[in-house]
């Protein structure tokens, strides 16, 4: 059996091919762009093109991310939020803590010993400290996103980047620039800034080994050592990291195959938490409350709780 | 998990919705009422949720304005942003409570809401149960030059801090406050040309003490599964009730019949929705400029919520079941004042342990807390609350900020993600507990 996930970003559209060994046998990252549906489709399609398959051999299909809804293709869809803790326990066993630092989002969540959220923490309303900072820090020296963390981890005399808001950091950088400061200053400055936030973010859900940071900025190898430096612990940096969100779309989509597969019993090796499927004889024990495909394309999703009128009103009897 | 088909309700069964109808109708009543005392020039107090003085100011039949009512109200009709925009234009920073500028927007469009003309202030009263209350009320007095009436209620921000009844400093503390309140009927009596009459104040406490009765048994009606109601949704029909028909006739009765129909609720096992799948706790209010849709993003999960602090501090204390003594009406509202207005800003401050008892009563499965992002008042405090909830007492939480009537500050996008991934590891919670209890 082989299943997708797919994680639609607001930067980047990440695609996975995974087998019924949850093994990772095909992937795609490209561009997200203005079409979210189009992204969705392409990066499927040119994970699904590296195995050599059709799109129509994989059963079930999960979308994540803050597109997850324009899937269209998908059976169903969980937030990244919960993907990049599943996939963060699935590479790295003993995670109790992630970090997901991504185009416009940073996370910071705390799981249990099975791969369950149990607090989240994310940046509200400002992109400071996500990967846009940076990206904001390339755009404004005109150096590559690649070479920005080779270049920052040779400063000697880091500047201190104050502003609260991407857009002014820009400023504030051409400012430090101006006033005699290196690059590779500014850019430590720069780094330590977004490493800075995202601890904050971290101390909030309280920081514990093992942590396992995920999403495209763990690429940056500056950022990864001055986040070890600061939180004086190890991180877990899969060279998967990127497709973190879309591995756990990916394992979800498995074990939501494999409980609806009838007479599958044998087959449920997939992760402790599908005994607990079998055990109780119905859904996922997972995400047991995600609306299904033929669900959300009725008029109203099926398992969605309605309001019905009654005497005028809006209230219903206990089943 | 498939949905059985819910049996057919009982759709002639005209006490189940009544106090949201007689809600509507009441407000609806209300507010013309409001519109013919801006035509007619009759005396009106401009009071708040929190410390309203009802109690007085109806003894002289003096009409009430509540302006947060009025921003609310112009948020859930979509029209705040242009009053916000009006108050900016004015000069008001994008800083300043969205609940007062939308007010100030208001004022600045000759008093014309959109549920009718609002009068001008004879006289305002306000307490220190909110810090932005003591400005706002400053304003009209530089637009209209009214008399302004600050009652300063001790004890605030603190529980524990307040004296305890019975002790020497309370009786202190009500002396004080009850020298406020004689200024309070002498200032009346000079804005309406009407002497006080000390049974139309029993009167009114009497009206108080039958809603208070019956408004904090409709809160524990809300203990049993499903819930009856859901408490930020139809419980801010009934709060409004509860404000702006505190100390009437009207009010008492509203709230005897909202008791007999939650009882009756509770007979027949009717919840709010289909599947009450989750139980939860709010923190903070709703954001009324995306009312509707914010009560869809919890509903379409099956969560209801059964309980809410905002049910308790901004319907001015008489979830506690207060009970005056009518036969020391000017002290018994004093002491009663200093109580319930602990209830208010304190309950913000400190309210963890009430919490997380009021979880284990209402057998909630999470806490919610909204925060404010015009309302550091309401705000402050909430991550730390949030922090001992869930780390020391393991309740489950979910943290989401927008605002109260800015439409500005609504991020849906954001606001489901979280919103999302907390039911998703909430039924995951679920199922484990349930697995562990299958397993024996």
């Amino acid at each position: 059996m082989l299943v997708g996930g797919v994680d639609v970003g607001s930067t980047q559209t990440k695609a996975v091919v995974m087998d019924d060994q949850r093994r990772v046998l095909g992937r795609s990252l490209i561009d997200t762009g203005g079409i979210i549906t189009a992204a969705a489709e392409n990066a499927f399609q040119q994970a699904c093109t590296e195995v050599g398959i059709a799109r129509s051999e994989v059963a079930y299909v999960v979308g994540t991310g803050y597109g997850r809804y324009n899937v269209t293709f998908g059976d169903t869809q969980v937030t990244e939020i919960s993907c990049h803790a599943r996939g963060g326990q699935y590479l790295f066993p003993n995670t109790r803590t992630v970090l997901d630092i991504g185009g416009q989002d940073t996370k910071a969540i705390k799981i249990g010993a099975e791969g369950q959220v149990l607090d989240f923490c994310m940046n509200d309303k400002c992109a400071a400290g996500t990967g846009r900072f940076l990206g904001a820090a390339a755009m404004a020296l005109d150096i590559p996103l690649g070479e920005l963390g080779p270049l920052a981890l040779v400063a000697r005399n880091p500047v201190r980047i104050t502003t609260t808001c991407t857009v002014f950091a820009e400023t504030e950088i051409i400012n430090w620039l101006a006033r005699g400061k290196k690059v590779e200053d500014v850019l430590m400055g720069v780094h330590q800034a977004i490493a800075t936030r995202s601890i904050s973010l971290l101390r909030r859900v309280g920081v514990e080994d093992e942590v396992t940071f995920t999403g495209g900025v763990t690429r940056n190898i500056a950022m990864v050592q001055i986040l070890e430096e600061l939180l004086e612990t190890h991180l877990n940096v899969s060279e998967e990291a990127h497709y973190m969100g879309a591995i756990g779309a990916s394992l979800f989509a498995l074990e939501k195959a494999m409980a609806g597969a009838a007479g599958a019993v044998e087959a449920l090796s997939v992760g402790a938490q599908l005994d607990a499927t079998r055990a109780l004889g119905g859904d996922c024990a997972i995400c047991p409350e995600l609306p299904d495909r033929k669900a959300r394309d009725g008029k109203r999703a099926l398992n969605k709780p309605q309001l019905i009128q009654v005497g005028g009103q809006r209230e219903v009897a206990r089943r | 998990m498939s949905l059985k088909q819910a049996p057919a309700p009982p759709v002639d069964d005209q006490l189940i919705g009544r106090g949201r109808r007689d809600g509507n109708r009441l407000f609806k009543e209300w507010y013309a009422d409001l519109n013919a005392a801006a035509e007619g020039g009759d005396p009106t107090a401009y009071v708040f949720v929190m410390g309203s003085a009802a109690e007085v100011l109806k003894a002289f039949d003096l009409n009430l304005v509540f302006p947060e009512i009025n921003s609310l109200q112009a948020a859930v009709r979509k029209v705040s942003l242009d009053y916000l925009n009006k108050a900016e234009d004015y000069g008001y920073s994008t800083d300043v409570c969205g609940y007062v500028k939308a007010d100030v927007g208001v004022h600045l469009d000759d008093r014309q809401h959109p549920n009718g003309r609002i009068p001008k202030p004879s006289i305002v009263v306000a307490t220190n149960m909110c810090n932005t209350y003591v400005k706002w009320v400053e304003i009209w007095e530089r637009m209209y030059g009214c008399k302004v009436f600050v009652l300063d209620i001790p004890g605030q921000r603190g529980i524990g801090w307040g004296t305890e009844p019975d002790s020497e400093q309370f009786e202190n503390d009500r002396r004080y406050v009850q020298g406020q309140l004689e200024e309070l009927i002498e200032a009346c009596e000079q804005v309406t040309g009407r002497p006080f009459k000390v049974e139309r104040l029993q009167e009114n406490l009497a009206h108080v003490n039958r809603m208070a009765t019956d408004w904090s048994s409709v809160l524990k009606l809300n203990q049993n599964i499903p819930a009856p109601f859901n408490a930020m949704g139809d419980g801010l029909t009934y709060m409004g009730v509860l404000s702006a028909f505190r100390g009437t006739e009207t009010g008492a009765r509203y709230m005897a019949e909202l008791r007999e129909e939650m009882e009756h609720k509770v007979r027949l096992g009717l919840g709010t929705i289909s599947e009450e799948r989750f139980r939860l706790h709010g923190v903070g209010p709703a954001c009324y400029a995306y009312f509707r849709r914010f009560l869809e993003l919890f509903q379409d999960w099956g969560a209801v919520y059964v309980n809410s602090e905002y049910l308790a501090y901004a319907g001015g204390g008489l979830d506690l079941g207060i009970q005056y003594n009518l036969d020391r009406p000017l002290e018994s509202l004093a002491e009663q004042l200093l109580i319930t207005g602990r209830r208010s800003m304190s309950n913000m401050f400190f309210s963890q342990d009430q919490l997380a008892d009021a979880v284990r009563d209402w057998k909630s499965d999470g806490v919610v807390y909204h925060s404010v992002k015009s309302c550091r008042t309401v705000s402050t405090g909430m991550a730390d609350s949030r922090e001992y909830l869930t780390r020391i007492k393991g309740v489950p939480s979910l943290f989401v900020e927008s605002d109260l009537v800015d439409p500005r500050l609504w991020s849906e996008a954001q606001f489901k993600n979280r919103i999302d991934a907390f039911f998703e590891a909430l039924g995951a919670r679920k199922a484990a507990a349930a697995l562990v209890a299958a397993r024996g």
